[in-house]
């Protein structure tokens, strides 16, 4: 109990005890789990094992049934909405990628940046110089300056995927929370992806939840792995992949 | 690059619909009160009157437009606000009757005497001034989206289920109307309007200042949403209506979008409704019917939701049509329209206006990649993807 008033205050992101469950079934099982600030984590496990349900829960989209979880030591997150959890610093990016298909790539990129999000604010705003400055920075990451003018839905797969990673960039957030970023990517998409989230990694806090072992492997980082609701191992991708539990519930025979 | 293009025709289409209109406003009541009856050119006053008509039902059309083409908000109750605005107007025009009524009463409208009341209810102080009157256009039927909207937006109802409640809320208010104890004349509504702001009612002068003024409502209303679509505002209703939940993960509060769209849209349904019952001389719990709202979602999808100008000349055509057609076949009018419904539906989903602009920016876009092929500097200096 001390130990754990010890550690909250220096975590970024803080969850205890966390439970929920959808007609009776258990999604997410006294789920505790932190991470320090700067931090890539990877979080591995089968499907079922409440990976997206545990974002769900950070981002504001589901109520925890019991459990605390807190964001940046003593914002409580399970009082606030999906709009406040994203202004205060939490993005969050899809398993599907998911950009607004009827805006050019430029608009997506200006709707995402961080600037202030209100009725009146939205209704003058005027593009300033040092938004398109930063719009242009984040083309030049996600390779897709030769594209500013298209409309999203004429990207290929990879390419909107790298859309909604530079998206979350333009959203500066402090926290990072990627459902499957390689999922249907080429293996040089895979590639670069994952040098570019390592790139990003060094601004702020980064959680990657990922099939891909290979993948994993590249980020070289702290890997949770979950199961059932609850985490079941936690280290060094070599440490978690050895252990007799992760190899019975996840990796398998 | 194709967008960029929209964009900028887009620009220019609704700058050539405004001037179309500020003509229209000049030119129909000096072709209605300066030419000889027998001239050519003359416009009658019941045509223009019934032109008058169809402008504010694409005013109508236009608030719905902004509402379900850009914010994905169906609203099968807009007519309702369209009615509110009509009756605010009404209750000025009932009071402007003074003692000429037939009970010869100063101060109460003739159903009330009818009904044996003694003196004005509260919510008709007011109503002798026009300024406070006009307020009350844009206020009532604001408020009420308002606070319509803030449940509802709030508890996130969305798709049909928002369209039924929508449905249901017209279908309280056109009961609730209906109602004599009400105080707002029960069934017969109100009428036996004699005049406005002073000059008669059914001179030639002031229906064609009543079109001039819907022309003018038009127009303005026209750049007003032009503007809201068009800007940051905009491209966030655009973002909410395809993907919502990704909207909120951005940080925008959706609600609140919604909400300021819908009120707006609300307000300016009212402003129709005010300019409509002039024009036709009666307002009664009959615009309330829900049959109206749902006409006003076949006048913008026929003419294309989403841009701006369809809606106003689906309107327009719809009407016109209904005018010919229940003159020649007035049995047959409601399947007719059902039958466009369905055709529009299946051939024409974006409706005549998205239609057009679909095939003008393919033959641009065509035409522009033709000229890029020409010249292969031209393609190295722009940065242009042609995939």
């Amino acid at each position: 109990m001390h130990d754990k008033n010890e550690k909250k205050p220096k975590s970024l992101l803080y969850l205890d005890g966390v439970s929920v469950s959808f007609d009776g079934f258990k999604a997410l099982n006294s789920l505790s789990f932190i991470v320090e600030p700067g931090e890539l984590r990877a979080i591995i496990g089968p499907n079922g094992a409440g990976k997206t349900t545990m974002m769900d829960i950070i981002t504001g989209k589901t109520r925890p049934d019991e459990g605390e979880v807190y964001f940046k030591g003593d914002i409580d997150l399970t009082r606030k909405d999906e709009a406040e959890i994203a202004q205060l610093g939490i993005g969050r990016k899809f398993q599907k990628p998911t950009v607004f298909e009827n805006h050019t790539v430029w608009d997506n990129l200006e709707l995402a940046l961080n600037r202030s999000r209100g009725v009146f604010a939205t209704l003058f705003y005027r593009l300033m110089v040092e938004d398109k400055a930063r719009i242009e920075e984040i083309l030049a990451t996600v390779r897709l300056a030769a594209r500013r003018d298209d409309l999203a839905a004429n990207l290929s797969h990879g390419q909107k995927q790298w859309l909604e990673i530079g998206m979350l960039l333009a959203q500066e957030p402090e926290l990072l929370l990627v459902d499957e970023p390689v999922a249907g990517m080429t293996d040089a998409e895979t590639a670069e992806t994952a040098v570019l989230l390592k790139e990003i990694a060094k601004t702020r806090s980064v959680v990657v939840v990922e099939h891909d072992m290979g993948f994993i492997r590249d980020l070289g980082v702290k890997v949770t792995c979950l199961a059932e609701g609850s985490v079941l191992a936690e280290g060094s991708i070599d440490f978690v992949s050895n252990d007799p539990k992760v190899i019975e519930n996840y990796l398998g025979r | 690059m194709i967008t960029s293009f929209l964009i900028k025709s887009l620009d220019r289409t609704i700058l050539v619909a405004v001037a179309i209109l500020l003509a229209l406003a000049v030119l129909v009541p000096v072709l209605n009160l300066l030419t000889a009856p027998d001239h050519p050119l003359h416009v009658p006053t019941y045509l223009v009157s019934l032109f008058g008509k169809y402008l504010t039902y694409a005013l109508l059309a236009l608030a719905l437009d902004l509402v379900w083409g850009f914010c994905g908000i169906l609203s099968l109750g807009h007519a309702a606000f369209f009615a509110l605005g009509g009756y605010a107007m009404g209750m000025y025009l009932m009071r402007q009757i003074g003692a000429r009524g037939s009970y010869g009463n100063p101060l109460l409208p003739d159903f009330m005497v009818f009904l044996n009341w003694k003196e004005l209810p509260w919510f008709w102080y007011g109503f002798d001034m026009f300024w406070f009157a006009a307020l009350m256009v844009v206020l009532v039927p604001g408020l009420i989206a308002f606070v319509f909207g803030w449940f509802a937006f709030r508890s996130r109802v969305n798709g049909v289920y928002l369209s039924i409640i929508t449905q249901a809320m017209t279908y309280a208010l056109l009961l609730a109307f209906f109602r004599n104890d009400m105080g707002f004349g029960g069934n017969n509504g109100l009428t036996d309007f004699k005049d406005i702001l002073g000059f008669n009612i059914q001179a030639d002068g002031t229906r064609a200042a009543l079109f001039a003024a819907s022309a003018l409502a038009l127009a303005v209303s026209l750049v007003i949403t032009s503007g809201i679509v068009r800007s940051k505002f905009g491209k966030v209703l655009v973002a909410l209506r395809d993907a919502e939940s990704r909207t909120r993960f951005l940080g925008y509060r959706v609600e609140h979008m919604k909400l300021f769209a819908f009120t707006v849209s609300a307000m300016m349904a009212g402003v129709a409704g005010a300019l409509y019952v002039p024009q036709v001389g009666i307002i009664n719990p009959g615009e309330f019917e829900p049959g109206n709202s749902i006409e006003v979602v076949i006048w913008t999808a026929v003419g294309g939701r989403g841009t701006l100008i369809g809606p106003i000349i689906g309107a327009i055509l719809v009407n016109g049509g209904k005018s010919i057609f229940t003159a020649a076949f007035p049995e047959f009018w409601l399947f007719a329209l059902g039958g466009l419904f369905v055709l529009v539906t299946l051939l024409l989903p974006k409706g005549i206006v998205g239609t057009a602009q679909h095939y003008l920016a393919r033959r641009r876009s065509y035409r522009a990649e033709t000229v890029s092929d020409k010249g292969a500097g031209l393609r190295a200096s722009e940065p242009m993807a042609a995939e």
